[in-house]
């Protein structure tokens, strides 16, 4: 089944994997991160993130959604008539989950 | 066999402007969907920075979740949930349509597998802030 | 007849004389249970002979007449005028698609198109005539029925944004159309469809905009079957790289 074409269905399926993580979760951290955290609501000392299964949730959770923001914003720039430079772009922006996925496993294996 | 094909040279051939998600409601809406993982992504890498300013010290980390309470950010992090509440819901309407989802023989209804996913999503969200609760020290 | 007419702002393009299209405004008498389609009828019939369009069953089964009504596509023969009265109701040729002559499009492209999914049973063993029918259960039948439906009109062509910036893109009546024969049980052509399904310009152009299944006139519903389309090809995909001993 392999052609020219196929890594298509590896990028959909990473897309579709970081959409459902994003749809379930980044709500809620967006109220912790953005609001309960910063005006007090909650406190806390951040000594959570240094547990290790904390930091494998961590990791789904930030790079999932990167890749299917790489796919979709690929597909908007299309759509907005930028096909021109069609390679750049898809460097730029799958390169750009990649490096986000490096940057943070390297933050969680540090902190 | 190919039928007779129009003289090609006197075709008129319309161009789509590049602002054509403009020119009508729910091509707006489609936009502001794909949009939002752009919203999403950012969000995702301010949490980075955050648990980054652990390796710094506690200061570090106190003071970065403090800068995160001035006027500019709070309004950032307005607008990220109001698209990422946005993407879910879009999502999970996707999602009826992408899988189906059968019950024995009958298929069960699209807006009622949309409602079973915001329900697990709310559901979701209060386990995670319970946790968080319960265990952030 | 009462009297009341309704205003035609209609598409003139003539080939070779006209540089770009024009906008051409008719009067026609108003009925309460005509259609867009009747009134085009009128216009050619009595006001200006030289009006062309398509049409032909004019009940909404054989897909030739659609056209962009006030910018939405649309059967004209299902469009009513009393939708519109008495405000002025502009018909424009099908968008995304070159224009022959007024309110005649090229459909060249969505022929190869639709030829290229290969619409048809396709066997890799026939059944001789002799050992009877192919037999369908009710759920089999289920699993593609509406996608049965397409009457090839092109209306979702014209509402696909991504068809309209990116013309290589195969689109939705011929990829629904080849999901309903991957889905037939009859059929067992899913691996000649993957080239042309699986490829860039298959499914995975598709944004799931959504407008194509806004505007089918038959409820066929192309962007499910789009969507659905990816993933069935995307677990082919992981099967074929996970479990390449499955592989004939």
């Amino acid at each position: 089944m392999a052609g020219k074409n196929s890594t298509e269905p590896f990028w959909w399926g990473l897309f579709s994997a970081g959409g459902v993580v994003a749809a379930f979760l980044v709500p809620i951290h967006i109220i912790l991160t953005g609001f309960a955290l910063p005006l007090g609501w909650i406190s806390d000392t951040g000594i959570l993130y240094r547990v290790w299964w904390v930091k494998v949730y961590l990791f789904v959770l930030i790079t999932l959604p990167l890749y299917h923001w790489a796919h979709r914003f690929y597909f908007t720039l299309n759509d907005m008539g930028l096909k021109v430079i069609r390679k750049p772009l898809a460097v730029v922006c799958y390169g750009g989950a990649v490096a986000g996925t490096v940057a943070t496993l390297w933050v969680l294996i540090s902190v | 066999m190919n039928g007779p094909r129009p003289d090609k040279s006197m075709l008129y051939y319309p161009k789509m402007p590049v602002t054509w998600w403009l020119r009508k409601r729910s091509y707006f809406f489609f936009m502001m969907r794909e949009l939002s993982s752009v919203f999403i992504a950012i969000f995702l890498v301010v949490l980075l920075v955050q648990i980054y300013q652990l390796r710094e010290g506690p200061e570090s980390y106190a003071a970065f979740v403090q800068g995160l309470g001035s006027p500019g950010w709070l309004i950032f992090h307005a607008i990220a949930l109001l698209f990422a509440i946005y993407h879910s819901i879009t999502w999970f309407i996707s999602t009826s349509v992408v899988l189906p989802l059968r019950l024995g023989k009958r298929e069960i209804p699209r807006n009622l597998v949309t409602g079973l996913n915001i329900g697990a999503w709310i559901g979701v969200s209060l386990v995670i802030l319970g946790l968080f609760l319960t265990l952030k020290g | 007849m009462n009297g009341a007419t309704a205003t035609l702002n209609v598409t003139r393009y003539s080939p070779g004389q006209d540089q770009m299209p024009r906008s051409q405004s008719y009067s026609v008498p108003y009925q309460k249970d005509w259609v867009v389609l009747d009134a085009l009828n009128y216009i050619k019939d009595h006001i200006d002979g030289t009006l062309s369009y398509r049409w032909s069953c004019r009940m909404g089964v054989c897909g030739s007449c659609g056209m962009m009504v006030n910018g939405v596509p649309k059967l004209t023969c299902a469009a009513f005028l009393r939708d519109y009265y008495p405000q002025e109701i502009r018909i424009e040729p099908l968008v995304n698609f070159p224009i022959i002559r007024d309110l005649v499009i090229d459909m060249s492209d969505f022929l190869d198109k639709l030829k290229s999914v290969k619409p048809w049973i396709i066997r890799k063993t026939e059944k001789q005539i002799s050992e009877g029918e192919y037999l369908q259960t009710p759920e089999e039948l289920n699993a593609y029925q509406q996608f049965t439906q397409c009457i090839n009109c092109m209306l979702c062509y014209a509402a696909c944004p991504v068809y309209g910036m990116e013309p290589e893109f195969l689109g939705p009546a011929a990829i629904a159309l080849g999901y309903r024969y991957n889905m037939d049980s009859r059929d067992q052509g899913k691996e000649s469809r993957q080239a042309v399904l699986g490829s860039h310009d298959g499914v995975w152009q598709c944004t799931f905009v959504g407008e194509c299944t806004e505007v089918c006139p038959k409820e066929v519903d192309p962007a499910a079957a789009i969507q659905r389309s990816k993933v069935e090809i995307t677990k082919d995909w992981f099967k074929s790289v996970l479990l390449p001993w499955g592989q004939r």
